[in-house]
């Protein structure tokens, strides 16, 4: 029979997304246990909720990149959205909320909500376009983000709270404070995220994504970006679906990016540049377009690698190009493909079955 | 007459990113790819000619031609080694492994030559021409720059239509699969390409260090990025495109520091494009395509 | 379901119906359609009508617009000129996806599935109109999510099982054979409840026992839905077998309409598609 050795889909995607909720479990319950009984270095705890951040980011924008098909070169954007909306919030919440999970947790949602505004507001224009223009876009929207967020500033005191552009003209009272210092960014904030909390936004961004996919908004998704001509055809809403994958994605990101904000005392809007959005984009591609446990894990080991990369010093980021550059070469090009399955005993014996 | 002033700057710099995004589209144009490493290849080109001029005292000229030979190599090394293995592969691959040969060509330089900034010497030193009893001072730098960028368009634009190779390039952009049949060399085409592309990219790089003496191995990478975007402005693909995009984005972007905000010349740059994209959604010049059905 | 046994009606814009249709308002009418392409004026005074459960075929050489009409029937290119009442509604300014939901459901020449999604996927978001669970309930997998999905699935199984593709629910459709490529691509159209089916050259690169098979698939999902359906084809023996009404169109013009009688003895269609004969000069229908 012909149909058995077509692979069941069904089958293939159950699995995978099981393996990758486990990877993700066991993989935390590794690290806290390695953490609490002080095997971790500390360089390497430090490094745990970057780690989780990152990976949430590679989830988010997989959903864009492998799942819709659309080249975006701008989600450091909303990670930085979330980031300034998340930590502001943090700070104006301190007094309210003193309790630390809650503060970071509605942090979160404030910042996915700003992330998810912003992911519209630049979806409007920007999913009009096709291919490399609409990546090209995103590029403009990532550098714009970063200049306006490096000369905005933000203050509070009595009188409530006070915005200005381009210079501090935020004339705040005795007492008030200045949140966001336009390129100075935000200092002085309470490192109140913890692994724990970077695990628990995995596995929802995984929920979020996965649920989503095997629903009727996820099948929409990808038929587009299979077909775009024949998902007209039978009455998808190609604007709706885009932006619903889009401004899902940013909310994330921008969950990412509050994270990622309140484990550092400082955050400034540089380093949410295009180097980063380019990072990202390169966990997703790495791991596998649209596979969830693949970029998860690259964007692990691309954070690691470069700490690890330590020992060779000045060499460090030139070996990272190096493996870069190698590691797509060999899962792309069909010869290299062809002479690493010949080394791999494994793979030769499936082939010969 | 500040107007003026600012005008002619204005084309100055957009006469470099011209040259820089004629790298760009000739490469999208037929390699389909974005060549990220483009902006890198400007950076090693100013270091090239910075190392003839001033440690070996060569003419500036010659350091230029120099530096032109060394990236015009460097661009055929790049695609051989990691470009033409990808042939077939999806683009997003591509385009990661140019963002890999950006970082690579960045810290390589970074090794070699230190990320401490160097003081470029000006090809042709730091003059000015005076007008209108002084009201207006065009640096040698910026006649120079405007007039390269002319030359270079007009002759780039006679080769790609006139010549055999020119055609065999547009052939390749068209349709490969074709021109490889009609007997054209396609790997060869491409090789070409990149070599014009990243001998340009040198000549960008002299200039853009005469005019902003700085040089560090990151100098390449945000006016690469600009160039990037005055190719898309333009209609990437599109060797005209290319020139128009680029002098309006250098226009645009000094215009905007000196009228609205220098912190926000970026954005408003950037804002521009992305105007232009909504009205023109494939650039200035550049070619709708629609989908056969 | 002998042809022979069906009995046409004329009807003012010079199609044949059924008799079952002629008391019933049309499916679809196109008066005076056309459209300009690059100069060329690709279709011109394209003029049909569709009874509510006919079968029509579209035919002419390769080039004569075939597939053009079915790009503004579908809204793939907005006509230049003419109208197009849909259930007696003119379509005019209406998209790709508004059409679709108007009723018309169509196949494309090259196949155009969704590759990567598997045949039941293919199916079901053909279905996504008929759902209405919103994304939150995805996401948390609320009841009305399973409940609307263990229903799209029901369906989506039933309506493979017409082209006993139920098997392969769960192959990805990139990697289906050919032939069943094409029956999903019918599949997924049907999916989407149109009241008119528009399949182009449903039978290309079939051998004559698939095309059997396809001729009765065809006939059993007419009965079924009780739907129109318009099809493009070059194979005659599935055209003249199965089409109630036949159109002829050759350099973007009608030459001929009729039954399938008819065009095979026309001269006009004749010549379309052998070139003249000297004594046939200057024939018209």
């Amino acid at each position: 029979m012909t149909m058995r050795r077509l692979i069941n889909l069904k089958r293939v995607e159950a699995r995978r997304i099981y393996l990758t909720y486990g990877v993700v479990i066991l993989a935390y319950i590794i690290c806290q246990t390695m953490s609490s009984t002080k095997m971790l270095s500390s360089s390497m705890r430090g490094m745990l909720v970057p780690i989780c951040a990152y990976m949430v980011m590679a989830v988010s924008l997989n959903l864009v990149v492998g799942i819709s098909g659309e080249l975006s070169l701008g989600h450091a954007g909303f990670m930085s959205v979330g980031a300034f909306s998340g930590v502001a919030s943090a700070i104006l919440m301190q007094s309210v909320i003193p309790f630390e999970p809650v503060r970071l947790a509605l942090a979160m949602i404030i910042a996915a909500v700003f992330a998810a505004i912003a992911g519209f507001l630049i979806g409007i224009p920007v999913l009009r376009l096709k291919g490399d223009y609409l990546a090209i876009v995103t590029l403009a929207f990532g550098e714009i983000i970063k200049s306006i967020l490096n000369n905005f500033y933000m203050g509070v005191d009595s009188g409530g709270v006070h915005f200005s552009m381009l210079t501090d003209t935020t004339r705040l009272l005795k007492g008030g404070r200045l949140i966001i210092r336009g390129p100075m960014g935000i200092s002085g904030i309470q490192k109140i995220s913890t692994f724990p909390a970077g695990f628990i936004l995995v596995m929802i961004s995984l929920m979020v994504v996965f649920n989503l996919v095997n629903s009727r908004s996820g099948r929409a998704f990808m038929a587009i970006r299979d077909d775009r001509i024949a998902a007209e055809s039978i009455g998808l809403d190609i604007t709706k679906y885009k932006m619903m994958a889009f401004v899902t994605s940013a909310a994330l990101a921008g969950a990412a990016g509050a994270l990622f904000a309140m484990n550092y005392s400082t955050i400034v809007a540089n380093k949410f540049d295009f180097n980063t959005s380019i990072l990202i984009l390169v966990f997703v591609v790495l791991g596998g377009q649209g596979n969830m446990l693949g970029g998860i894990i690259a964007a692990a080991v691309l954070t690691i690698l470069p700490e690890k990369l330590r020992q060779f010093s000045d060499y460090r980021m030139l070996l990272y190009a190096i493996i870069l550059i190698v590691m797509m070469l060999a899962t792309n090009n069909a010869e290299i493909k062809y002479f690493l399955s010949r080394l791999n005993p494994f793979k030769r014996r499936e082939e010969a079955e | 007459m500040i107007f003026l002033n600012f005008f002619i700057s204005g084309i100055s710099l957009g006469s470099i990113y011209a040259i820089i995004a004629l790298g760009y589209t000739m490469v999208y144009g037929i390699a389909k790819m974005l060549n990220f490493a483009h902006g890198d290849v400007i950076m090693v080109g100013a270091y090239v000619c910075f190392y003839a001029i001033s440690r070996y005292g060569l003419n500036p000229l010659l350091g230029v031609v120099i530096a032109m030979a060394a990236c015009t190599l460097l661009g055929i090394i790049v695609e051989r080694l990691a470009y033409k293995p990808l042939r077939q592969a999806p683009s997003l691959a591509v385009l990661i492994t140019a963002i890999g040969m950006s970082y690579f060509l960045q810290n390589t330089a970074l090794l070699l030559w230190s990320s401490n900034p160097k003081v470029f010497p000006s090809i042709i030193g730091r003059g000015a021409f005076k007008l209108f009893d002084g009201a207006l001072s065009v640096s040698h730098v910026t006649v120079l720059t405007i007039a390269t960028c002319l030359v270079i368009m007009i002759v780039l634009s006679l080769f790609i239509s006139k010549t055999k190779l020119g055609k065999a390039m547009r052939a390749c952009s068209e349709d490969k699969g074709a021109a490889q049949l009609m007997g054209i060399n396609v790997n060869a085409t491409i090789s070409l390409t990149f070599a014009i592309g990243s001998g340009l990219a040198a000549i960008a790089g002299a200039l853009l260090c005469s005019a902003y003496p700085t040089l560090m191995p990151t100098t390449g990478s945000l006016p690469g990025i600009k160039a990037f975007t005055a190719a898309v402005f333009g209609g990437i693909g599109s060797i005209p495109g290319a020139f128009l995009g680029g002098i309006m984005l250098g226009v645009i972007e000094i215009f905007a520091k000196a009228y609205i905000s220098s912190q926000l010349s970026d954005a408003v740059v950037f804002a521009v494009l992305i105007v232009v994209l909504l009205v023109k959604p494939s650039g200035l010049l550049g070619k709708q395509l629609q989908e056969k059905v | 379901m002998a042809k022979a046994k069906t009995k046409y009606v004329t009807v003012p814009s010079t199609t044949i119906l059924p008799e079952r249709d002629a008391s019933r308002e049309p499916v679809l009418e196109c008066v005076n359609l056309g459209i300009t392409l690059g100069g060329i004026k690709a279709v011109e005074d394209f003029n049909l009508t569709i009874g509510r459960t006919e079968i029509a075929g579209l035919i002419g050489p390769n080039g004569a617009g075939k597939t053009t009409v079915f790009n503004l029937l579908t809204k793939v290119y907005q006509p230049t000129t003419g109208t197009i009442l849909l259930n007696g509604k003119d379509t005019h300014g209406m998209s790709t996806m508004q059409v679709n939901k108007a009723g018309i459901a169509r196949t494309f020449q090259n196949i155009r599935l969704f590759k990567n999604l598997s045949v039941v996927d293919n199916v079901k978001a053909a279905m996504n109109n008929d759902m209405h669970y919103n994304m939150f309930s995805a996401i948390l997998r609320l009841p009305d999510y399973r409940r609307e999905e263990i229903a799209a699935h029901r369906r989506a199984l039933k309506l493979l099982s017409i082209f006993d593709m139920q098997d392969m629910a769960d192959v990805r459709a990139g990697s289906l054979p050919y032939g069943a490529q094409r029956r999903l691509e019918i599949v997924r159209a049907l999916a989407t409840n149109p009241s008119l089916l528009l399949l182009d050259e449903p039978a290309a690169g079939m051998n004559p026992s698939e095309t059997a098979d396809l001729m009765d698939n065809i006939r059993k999902v007419h009965e079924m839905f009780q739907i129109a359906i318009v099809l493009i084809e070059h194979d005659m023996s599935l055209v003249m077998n199965i089409c109630e009404g036949i159109c002829v169109l050759n350099f973007g013009h009608i030459i001929a309409k009729g039954t399938p009688d008819e065009i095979q003895n026309n001269p006009a269609v004749i010549e379309a598609y052998l070139g003249r004969r000297k004594e046939a000069k200057g024939s018209e229908e």
